[in-house]
């Protein structure tokens, strides 16, 4: 199926078998390896990114669903001027080790912390509940959303 | 061995943010799945659905019709492909047992998520659709699931070996002097506590890619792997490839906590793949796949007694484990618990020891190393019998503790397992956690609330720990039949720039070594630390070393490190002094400048002399030109590690749940190099340890079925259940190497379970529990609240 949506700013045209989860379609066919894979039952969150501003788990989502939507991906954020202020908090924070479910985590503290502007530390940790981390013990995952939020 | 009290030029430690984070923030780290390999075949492995069944056809026709699917592999077609079974690098005894362990399985399946064929298609959805087509035939046998069934032999799993023991491993110094002390003693505790078998969980499943070069006979292996020089060794044997025609890539990694340390089927079956086929041959794990292809953690049963006086001071520790080994044996599967064996007596000052293990195989998953790998099992057992041991006496935790821990001037301390424990100082970590978590108040608050008849029970735990890590010293895993060495290589090169090139046989997979390394380096030779560049996980860029796991990087692979450094300091003194026309044992490099001690003006910038070095033109009369040095490091002991850990549940008796509402952390892994990376390590760690006390465990039917396989049932903690811990730390030096640091990748995790567990049960105690299985999950503590009732509450 012929689909067109925007990656990152760009707009992308592709054909796709129906089943295609869009997760793969960003990894495997538009080389967007930032996107990883940490389960096949939608429970971890690494493959999180935004759809038309909203956090999704593209791993949910067939790709054809994702037609005609704006996507950015974690990719997108950074630009010639430096990291996003959350990609900066996460580095300062020491909120990442392994690095694998970070990318996820940081689009979802992007779409949590725009939707919920005014959240306490309990806030952030419910609003992370779907995306999970093996490494930090999440004490400074969620300093550094806080550290954004402010 | 002189330890440097503050080795510092002013950059160990600090609180260095880490250069590894803007790759993976930004998803340029590359980790294995993302790997661009044009023309590459993709694998799929299909698995067995039995615990323990007969293989009596597979019929590959339909799967060979799928579009896409290029060939479909039985344990029969490729028995002749590999030159050897998997490995196991330890065989702990010379009479252990071991089953042949083929990457495909041949005739029967011995465990849910064996191998029984594998698909080979063009794409990754391809090789499903084609394994969907694979039809297997089994003939199920009786199932061996518990470690008790498997001990009594009803079954045999593996015919050859007439038995389902593995091995039997004492070690009891003094057989005569225990049985007295036992026999002797006012107080005789006796515990057993089950470990649940874990499921390691790191964010990214495993994957392998094999890439051929089939005209130059050159093979390159991709592996998500903590261990590329380990593996690239026991690959080259296993599938039969010349070990200098073997190259081996560790990607950016995506956690390893102990499961991506050994040599899996699915590297060898890569691997003879690729040379059937003469192209890239690749396999990604998918997480459900994971939960029964990729090994699992714990899995032991642990009777501890303790022999005390009419005070609680210990006379006799003895330990007896049943432990699960899975099916087969994993590259260091048996020697798990032997990483333990040494350790049950905790850091407690005790004349007399006896340990005994009984493994056994069931038709359950491998299991091998995960975070800690025997030692969270050791102090489990002995921080939760101490805690029976304080109720017995009349004392508190704290002070059955205090009253036994070794004592300071006793170090290095003659363990009663045959260990000398390097240094430690064990009270003030123990006082300082206290304050932390309150003490005091908290247990004053919890009187309050159980003589108010409150719902909600609030419960204290403490868990002081001892470990040993840094694997190891060479010679003593020759003692414990270790397949290998415990060294670690580094070779620092001043590039003519004056920037500095670091090549380390350590694998870092989370744990921040590019930037305490180059931290390491930067500090001795005055440069800034982002001009040092360290290089790893590439066999053909690092071709020795002996990789990550045992909290062994720092201590091993961070004093070649340094020492490579000192090395590369002495000649660029040399070239300094043929420079100033001085004498280099009157120079010194400070920030980066070499000067003649007292002599003001008289020096020469580092950079000049790697410039110098590299041109040649000029050096001492037989200095060969560059400035490099490689060390490879032999630790001449373990290091020691210890600490005290205290965590403070909350407990609702309708509901059961349990919540961990404080938690005080105070750890010493000796020098710090980079005082926030260990934070992480703490924080992750002590995370995954309450994992284990409260919500993990891989669970299993009769019939061997895991009834946990995906993140859903498996039930990895979250930020939600989670909460900020509270930190500190003393420093006692080792002085087994000169930066006189320690290990602290695994110290939380091995802490934690134990605190919490001893913080469940203390919570329920005035309700009549006495004891808690793991995970202490709601249904768990509502069925020990009715049992301690009489089934009425």
């Amino acid at each position: 199926m012929e689909i067109s949506l925007t990656v990152n700013g760009d707009t992308q045209s592709a054909d796709v078998e129906p089943r295609t989860l869009l997760v793969h379609f960003l990894r495997d066919q538009l080389g967007l390896t930032g996107t990883n894979i940490g389960c096949d039952t939608s429970s971890c969150g690494a493959c999180t990114i935004l759809v038309d501003g909203q956090s999704a788990k593209s791993c949910n989502l067939l790709a054809v669903q994702a037609d005609g939507a704006e996507i950015t991906t974690i990719e997108g954020l950074a630009g010639a001027d430096g990291l996003h202020p959350m990609q900066q908090a996460f580095h300062e924070s020491h909120a990442l080790q392994c690095g694998y479910c970070t990318p996820g985590m940081v689009m979802a503290s992007i779409s949590l912390v725009e939707e919920y502007p005014n959240l306490d530390a309990d806030g952030v940790r419910e609003g992370l509940e779907g995306n999970l981390c093996r490494c930090t013990g999440y004490q400074n995952i969620v300093k550094a959303v806080l550290s954004v939020k402010k | 061995m002189t330890v440097t009290d503050n080795p510092t030029g002013g950059i160990i430690g600090q609180a260095r943010l880490r250069k590894e984070d803007p790759a993976l923030l930004t998803g340029e780290a590359k980790f294995m799945d993302d790997l661009v390999l044009p023309g590459a075949l993709w694998v799929h492995c299909v698995r067995s659905p039995h615990a323990h069944a007969t293989i009596d056809n597979i019929d590959t026709s339909a799967a060979l019709a799928t579009e896409g699917v290029e060939a479909v592999y039985t344990g029969a077609d490729l028995a002749e492909d590999w030159a050897g079974p998997l490995p196991c690098a330890w065989p702990v005894t010379e009479d252990m047992k071991s089953p042949e362990y083929w990457p495909v399985a041949q005739g029967k399946a011995c465990h849910v998520g064996d191998i029984v064929a594998v698909v080979v298609a063009s794409s990754r959805y391809a090789s499903v659709d084609g394994a969907e087509g694979v039809v297997v035939d089994y003939s199920t046998l009786p199932a061996v699931i518990s470690i008790e069934d498997a001990e009594s032999d009803q079954v045999v799993i593996h015919e050859a070996l007439g038995t389902n023991v593995s091995y039997e491993w004492p070690l009891i110094p003094n057989p005569e002097g225990v049985e007295a002390a036992f026999a002797e003693a006012a107080h005789h505790i006796t515990e057993t506590y089950v470990h649940q078998r874990l499921i390691p969980a790191p964010m990214e499943p495993r994957g392998v890619a094999a890439v051929p070069s089939p005209h130059n006979g050159d093979m390159t292996l991709y592996s998500s792997t903590q261990i590329p020089h380990i593996l690239k060794v026991m690959a080259a044997l296993t599938a039969g490839i010349p070990e200098h025609k073997m190259r081996v890539i560790a990607p950016a990694v995506g956690g390893g906590f102990g499961c991506k340390l050994g040599v899996y089927a699915e590297e060898i079956i890569c691997l003879a793949l690729a040379l059937r086929h003469g192209v890239p041959v690749r396999w990604t794990e998918g997480r459900t796949e994971a939960a029964t292809a990729t090994i699992q953690g714990r899995a032991q049963r642990q009777t501890i007694e303790l022999a005390a006086d009419e005070n609680g001071k210990l006379l006799a520790v003895r330990a007896t484990l049943l432990a699960d080994m899975g099916a087969y044996l994993q590259l260091i599967t048996p020697g798990v618990p032997l990483l333990g064996a040494f350790l049950f007596h905790g850091l407690y000052d005790v004349p007399l020891y006896s340990f005994t293990c009984k493994s056994v195989f069931t038709n359950l998953t491998p299991t091998e190393a995960y975070r800690g790998a025997g030692r969270p099992e050791a102090t489990y057992a002995i921080e939760r019998a101490m805690d029976v041991l304080a109720l017995a006496i009349g004392v508190g935790p704290d002070e059955i503790r205090s009253l036994n821990f070794i004592p300071t001037e006793k170090f290095p301390y003659d363990s009663p397992a045959g260990l000398v424990f390097d240094s430690g100082d064990y009270q003030p970590a123990l006082d300082r956690a206290k304050e932390l978590i309150n003490w005091d108040a908290r247990r004053a608050e919890q009187a309050e609330r159980q003589a108010a008849g409150a719902k909600t029970h609030l419960g204290l735990g403490i868990s002081t720990y001892v470990e040993m890590c840094g694997l190891a010293p060479s010679r003593v895993l020759a003692s414990l039949n270790y397949g290998a060495g415990g060294w670690e290589s580094a070779t620092v090169r001043i590039l003519p720039t004056c920037k500095i090139q670091v090549v380390t046989g350590a694998t870092p997979h989370g744990q921040g070594h590019e930037t305490a390394w180059s931290m390491i380096v930067a500090d001795r030779l005055g440069v800034d630390p982002d001009d040092v560049e360290v290089l790893h996980s590439d066999t053909a860029i690092s071709p020795l070393g002996l990789d990550t796991y045992g909290s062994r990087s720092l201590s091993v692979g961070g004093t070649a490190i340094w020492m490579a450094t000192e090395r590369v300091v002495e000649k660029a003194s040399q070239i300094a002094a043929h420079m100033l026309e001085a004498n280099a044992e009157d120079l010194e490099l400070a920030n980066g400048v070499f000067n003649v001690k007292g002599t003001p003006g008289a020096e020469v910038p580092l950079a000049e002399v790697a410039f110098a070095a590299f041109t040649a033109h000029d050096l001492p009369e037989g200095l060969e030109p560059n400035l490099q040095a490689e060390v490879t490091w032999d630790p001449p002991n373990f290091t020691f590690p210890f600490g005290a850990h205290i965590a403070l549940v909350e407990i609702d008796e309708e509901t059961g749940e349990v919540e961990v509402i404080d938690y005080a952390a105070v750890d010493d892994c000796g020098n710090q190099i980079n005082p926030m990376i260990v934070e992480g390590q703490v924080h992750g760690g002590i995370v995954q340890g309450i994992g284990q006390a409260l919500w993990e465990e891989a669970i299993y039917d009769e019939d061997g079925q895991c009834r946990s396989t995906n993140l859903g049932d498996y039930l990895v903690p979250s930020a939600a259940e989670t909460i900020d811990m509270k930190l500190d730390h003393t420093v006692t030096p080792s002085p087994t190497n000169p930066l006189g640091v320690k290990g602290i990748g695994e110290a939380g995790t091995i802490a934690s379970t134990p605190a919490v567990m001893n913080a469940v049960v203390d919570a329920l105690r005035h309700l009549g529990v006495t004891e808690m299985a793991m995970p202490a999950s709601p249904m768990r503590v509502r069925r020990s609240i009715e049992n301690a009732q009489g089934g009425a509450a």
